[in-house]
């Protein structure tokens, strides 16, 4: 069985020096945030790793997550890595079709219950809404999902939709769409978040799983906080252009081709945690603010409602300026009304005045 | 509730409901004193009324020599925190990018450090201030329970919005959201107590230079 050849074999096989290997160590260490001396131990434990069975389940998804993943990073070493997981069960990347494709999935369960890694990417509609909305050979996304955690030792959800719902789960959530972290209580549950995830995150996560066994440091949305540690605000290289208040105003203006700040473009850097500031895309070649376009808050909770993207992040959601516009035209109204009425008041209390003489006065002493 | 729920809370709904009662409050306090006007003046006329109206709604900001002398602390302290407290309102480029999607105006910002430590001396001013009126017995005396409130609404949003700039709170949704909302409560509170002196104070100002120039003094 192919689960029974170490990961070290596997990738002497595929043309992977030791030299490559210790250095893929190595920069996964630093991106794990370990000290150095954590490189090898890393490499010892991947070389002994058996290649864990992987199913990768995908339910309301657009498969921009497995597009993130396969094509940017061809022939590296993470991609490597990801070869030799035994990836079990994969619409897009496994060639088995119909029942086979499905025994393929039983398969995996049975022979590594208690061991495999369950990866979502996308939504699932809740217990709740009607199944029917996303089915995959007759079996609805819940039941496929809770059938298939009940014997992983982890779920890593893959991208915002498994994290947190992302685009089927927008306002109105048509489809009752729930994350995986919503449904699944008693496996731990990693999200890797992002409109698709930073590549390198996935294969990360799962490096570090395969080499201590356990679930990495997670911040309060479970992600790794490795990689969503810090926001893209506070490690843009923009970042002085919006300390010296400098911004492009315009996608074409001269601010713009002057690489200024995005945020009155709608640059959401400030409240996203992602790593795509530090670990760029496309194999280090760029990312969305390097390109001139505003961070959208991809790998955040509920980013698609949470305003515009090209409203600067301070700006409210609703419309202020009708609410403000109808509150005042009524506080108006209201007050010259009670201001018309205490004068009529005052006026009228003026007219009822009892004139007094002094002789009247007198006469009352 | 998640911090991001609780942001776009306080972004979404509870800015409308707080700039609904704010833009009520405030305007009703306001037309409600204009339509009341003043009692009528039947003595002739000696000067005009609005130039010097207009002249003392300026003048007001420079304090007269004896109240300077008499109680310094409370000018320079006070004069520091109030333009402080403005500069940060009104000059911070995400303040303009919100007033510019609410009012649909819009002007220069500041560079972001200037307004951090303008933003800092402010904060250092508020806290001047409440020690000054706690420890001064005749200040401490006549300060009511209101005027502790409005201190702390005017304080909090200047509070968390350096806390939110310099990140200290995390995560920053959860930092942003309470910026808003102690914002939003200081709009609430506004047309409800002394804080309505941010406009009335410039009415008062313009009857009293009104009521001085038709008399032919300067007020």
């Amino acid at each position: 069985m192919a689960t029974s050849k170490t990961l070290g074999e596997s990738l002497r096989q595929h043309g992977v020096s030791r030299r490559g290997f210790l250095k893929f160590c190595a920069a996964t260490a630093s991106m794990m945030a370990l000290p150095p001396s954590m490189a090898p131990a890393i490499a010892q434990a991947l070389e002994k790793a058996r290649r864990p069975s992987v199913i990768w389940l995908s339910f309301q998804e657009c498969t921009g997550c497995t597009e993130s993943l396969t094509r940017s990073f061809s022939p590296t070493v993470e991609n490597l890595i990801f070869d030799v997981i035994s990836l079990d069960y994969h619409h897009t990347l496994q060639a088995a079709a119909g029942d086979a494709a499905e025994h393929a999935r039983e398969q995996a369960m049975n022979s590594n219950a208690g061991e495999y890694l369950v990866v979502v990417d996308g939504s699932l509609p809740g217990p709740k809404a009607n199944p029917g909305y996303s089915t995959i050979a007759g079996i609805s996304n819940y039941d496929m999902l809770m059938d298939t955690i009940d014997g992983a030792a982890a779920v890593v959800a893959v991208g915002t939709c498994a994290a947190f719902g992302g685009l089927p789960k927008a306002d109105p959530n048509p489809t009752g769409a729930v994350s995986v972290q919503d449904l699944v209580k008693d496996k731990p549950v990693i999200n890797v978040s992002g409109c698709p995830p930073v590549p390198m995150v996935i294969t990360g996560v799962l490096a570090q799983f395969l080499t201590f066994g356990t679930i990495p440091e997670l911040d309060e949305y479970g992600r790794p906080r490795a990689f969503f540690g810090q926001s893209i605000h506070d490690r843009c290289y923009r970042r002085p252009f919006y300390d010296k208040g400098k911004f492009a105003e315009s996608f074409d203006d001269e601010g713009a081709k002057a690489g200024w700040c995005l945020y009155r473009l709608g640059c959401k850097g400030p409240m996203t945690y992602n790593a795509c500031a530090t670990m760029k895309w496309n194999g280090g070649a760029s990312w969305p603010v390097e390109a001139g376009y505003p961070c959208l808050g991809c790998s955040e909770p509920d980013f698609w409602d949470a305003g515009g993207f090209y409203k600067a992040l301070s700006v409210p959601t609703g419309s202020p300026g009708d609410v403000l516009l109808t509150a005042g035209a009524v506080g108006a109204a209201v007050g010259v009304g009670a201001g018309l009425m205490s004068r009529n008041q005052g006026k009228q209390a003026a007219k009822h005045h009892d004139k007094v003489t002094a002789d009247q006065l007198e006469e009352k002493l | 509730m998640t911090p991001m729920d609780f942001l776009l809370l306080t972004k979404g709904p509870l800015f409308s409901l707080a700039i609904a009662i704010f833009a009520l409050g405030i305007l009703i306090r306001l037309f409600e004193i204009f339509a009341l006007g003043r009692a009528h003046n039947y003595a002739a006329a000696r000067g005009n009324e609005v130039i010097p109206g207009l002249k003392t709604m300026y003048r007001r900001f420079n304090p007269d020599p004896g109240t300077f002398q008499r109680s310094t602390f409370d000018v320079v302290v006070g004069t520091l925190w109030h333009v402080g407290f403005v500069i940060a309102l009104l000059l911070f480029i995400p303040h303009i990018e919100l007033i510019k999607s609410t009012l649909g105006v819009s002007w220069p910002g500041l560079p972001n450090p200037v307004v951090d430590a303008v933003t800092a001396i402010t904060l250092l001013g508020l806290v001047a201030v409440l020690i000054h009126r706690l420890t001064h017995p005749v200040k401490r005396f006549l300060s009511t329970p209101q005027d502790y409130l409005i201190w702390a609404v005017t304080f909090l949003p200047v509070l968390t919005g350096y806390l939110a700039y310099h990140r200290l709170i995390n995560p920053y949704p959860l930092a942003l959201g309470m910026h808003i909302l102690s914002a939003e409560i200081f709009l609430i509170v506004l047309p409800f107590t002394k804080l309505t002196h941010i406009f009335t104070a410039f009415v008062a100002r313009y009857y009293n230079g009104a009521i001085f120039g038709r008399k032919g003094i300067q007020s």
